[in-house]
């Protein structure tokens, strides 16, 4: 994988997303994978530490499958969602692990109705590579302000 | 021209019972008169002792609108006070929590203040010399609040000088807390990390009403539970075992029947709780070693009594919810008429598997986020309520069901779990403690 296979695939995640094709979104996942956004700065524990997120392929299907209810109450209307994202930085071309790590800033804006909100952070993405396409290992949301009170937040950073 | 202020019939007027007027939730002077009047004359949880173990330690907290700031002294002693300077006014502490080493020094002229709030020292205090200053409140430091009450490591405050006392407030409801704590080996809670904090456009009330609220969760919920039990079906050949996450999601889709005979109790002064023989925390898996730990700790009869008792949520009123059996407090924080704060914190049981805290920061993680999909459509019924309570088609909330006449107000009694008698129960007591001390400036309704 090219330096520039890594930055597209980071931008294309977040057109998936804003286009809202979300069978192609979570397939873009591994098997293991994991949507994680933390509740602390610089936080390394997902498990005995709080979070807002941390999904793996089961619960990420599950949102996804909901958000195309006719009971879904929370998305009438429904939401819609616009990632900017500065030029992705890659950090690691999986020399030692096989593991491609990328941090990109980001101001996310997501609305519903009347309503829109922006969300700024990092988002930091480590990719393998299975039978020659990239697969999410980690996806991990770190927002500027994690720990102020948020409203509903329903579709993805 | 105040309709309310003053006026306790009005205000009595708003609760029926079976009905109850829309300017609870809606009107403005209402809810200063819930600042001035229900908070303060309620106790009111602000944290807990664990959060400030060390001399120095202190938090910062609300009781209506009325900064507090509770400090662990030298003396080992907790001590609440006004979080303000008595000279300008500034609010001395301006974190959630921290620690102030030896002393309080506000920022602003460098008044200090010991840790139980007395004053410290004023530079130039020569300035004072001859003025009368000694006696001003202001002499005497940080306003201590003096009715403070710790539970099992839960700090509870009122700020009204004459009320009920906290045996008195809370009663048998206590057990709520004692199951909580008892579930730790040890005998004792921990709280080791911040809250998760979900902020609400709609009046605190309705988010309170709706802990005990059992006939929503499979109307309301059907989109998010409702789907991870489909998604699970689907999906559970290719799992040795029933994650945590399935196991938290599906009995949210419990049938009325389940929820009917669960039953709901109910106690004086407006607390009550769901699930009382039974909850939809009860068929969780078992954790590796905290049986045996608990039965070491408690003996087998007493450990079998303390895990057997599986409530599901508990309000005390006014203003938080317990969920016993996870572990975790939810603390509806009023701001505004239509905007309330939720802090949903976790605890840690002292001694007690790790496995027992992942699933609390699970549970807390799935329901009581602002990403939560449970929680996601609870907000949006509120946001349409506070909306949809404008209108003056009905000016009425109905809370008729199994209504009977007649229904008593401060009493203890287990009723069908569909009932919506804790609501009515949380309305009695909003009546009580609002006129509670209240100046009567009219005389009769008019």
């Amino acid at each position: 994988m090219t330096r520039d296979d890594l930055i597209d695939f980071v931008y294309d995640e977040a057109a998936t997303i804003d286009q809202m094709r979300w069978d192609d979104w979570l397939a873009l996942f591994h098997t293991d994978g994991r949507y994680w956004m933390p509740l602390e700065w610089q936080q390394d524990d997902p498990i005995l530490q709080p979070s807002l997120m941390y999904e793996d392929r089961l619960l990420l299907t599950v949102r996804v499958e909901r958000l195309a209810g006719e009971r879904t109450f929370s998305q009438k209307p429904k939401s819609r969602c616009h990632h900017l994202m500065e030029r992705p930085r890659v950090l690691s071309v999986g020399e030692d692990d096989g593991v491609y790590k990328l941090r990109t800033s980001f101001i996310y804006t997501e609305t519903r109705g009347d309503l829109l909100e922006r969300y700024s952070g990092w988002v930091g993405h480590e990719l393998v590579e299975v039978d020659g396409a990239l697969q999410i290992k980690l996806k991990r949301i770190d927002l500027i302000n994690f720990d102020a009170p948020f409203s509903n937040i329903q579709l993805f950073i | 021209m105040d309709r309310y202020r003053g006026n306790s019939q009005a205000i009595a007027d708003l609760v029926k019972g079976h009905a109850i007027h829309r300017d609870v939730y809606v009107n403005e002077e209402i809810f200063e008169l819930e600042m001035e009047q229900l908070f303060p004359n309620s106790w009111i949880y602000i944290g807990h002792e664990s959060q400030i173990r060390n001399t120095g330690d202190f938090i910062t907290s609300k009781i209506g609108n009325q900064p507090v700031l509770a400090s662990r002294h030298r003396d080992g002693q907790v001590y609440v006070m006004h979080n303000r300077c008595p000279h300008k006014g500034v609010k001395i502490a301006s974190e959630p929590c921290g620690n102030t080493g030896k002393f309080f020094r506000c920022p602003y002229h460098a008044w200090s203040f010991k840790t139980d709030g007395s004053l410290l020292a004023i530079p130039l205090k020569k300035g004072y010399e001859g003025t009368g200053f000694d006696t001003d409140q202001a002499a005497r430091g940080l306003t201590r609040i003096e009715n403070v009450k710790i539970y099992r490591g839960l700090i509870f405050v009122r700020l009204a000088d004459e009320g009920l006392s906290f045996e008195e407030f809370f009663g048998e409801s206590l057990s709520t807390i004692d199951n909580m704590a008892d579930r730790s080996p040890e005998g004792e809670l921990e709280v080791i990390s911040q809250p998760i904090r979900y902020m609400h456009t709609c009046n605190w009330k309705m988010l309170v009403e709706n802990q005990t609220d059992t006939c929503h969760p499979m109307v309301a919920h059907e989109s998010s539970a409702g789907t991870a039990v489909s998604v699970w079906e689907r999906e559970k050949h290719n799992f040795t075992k029933t994650p945590m996450a399935v196991q938290l999601y599906a009995p949210f889709m419990s049938p009325y029947e389940f929820y009917e005979g669960a039953g709901i109790r109910v106690w004086p002064n407006g607390h009550g709780h769901t699930g009382v023989s039974g909850s939809i925390h009860q068929d969780y898996e078992d954790v590796d070693g905290y049986q045996d730990m608990m039965v070491e700790a408690y003996g087998k009869d007493r450990a079998a009594e303390i895990l057997g008792d599986i409530r599901h949520n508990t309000v005390y009123f006014p203003n938080i919810m317990v969920k016993g059996p996870v572990g975790i407090l939810r603390n509806f924080i009023p701001l505004g008429v239509d905007k309330t704060l939720v802090e949903s914190w976790v605890f840690k049981l002292k001694g007690a598997p790790d496995k027992l805290y992942e699933r609390a920061l699970m549970y807390n993680r799935f329901i009581n986020a602002p990403t939560s999909i449970v929680g996601h459509d609870d907000l949006e019924m509120y946001e349409r309520a506070q909306e949809g309570l404008l209108s003056n088609g009905n000016e009425w909330v109905n809370l008729r069901r199994l209504w009977e006449d007649e229904e008593p107000e401060d009493t203890t009694e287990v009723v069908n779990g569909t009932s919506e008698r804790q609501m009515r129960n949380q309305f009695y007591a909003w009546r009580k403690f609002m006129v509670q001390n209240m100046d009567q400036t009219v005389e009769a309704a008019e």
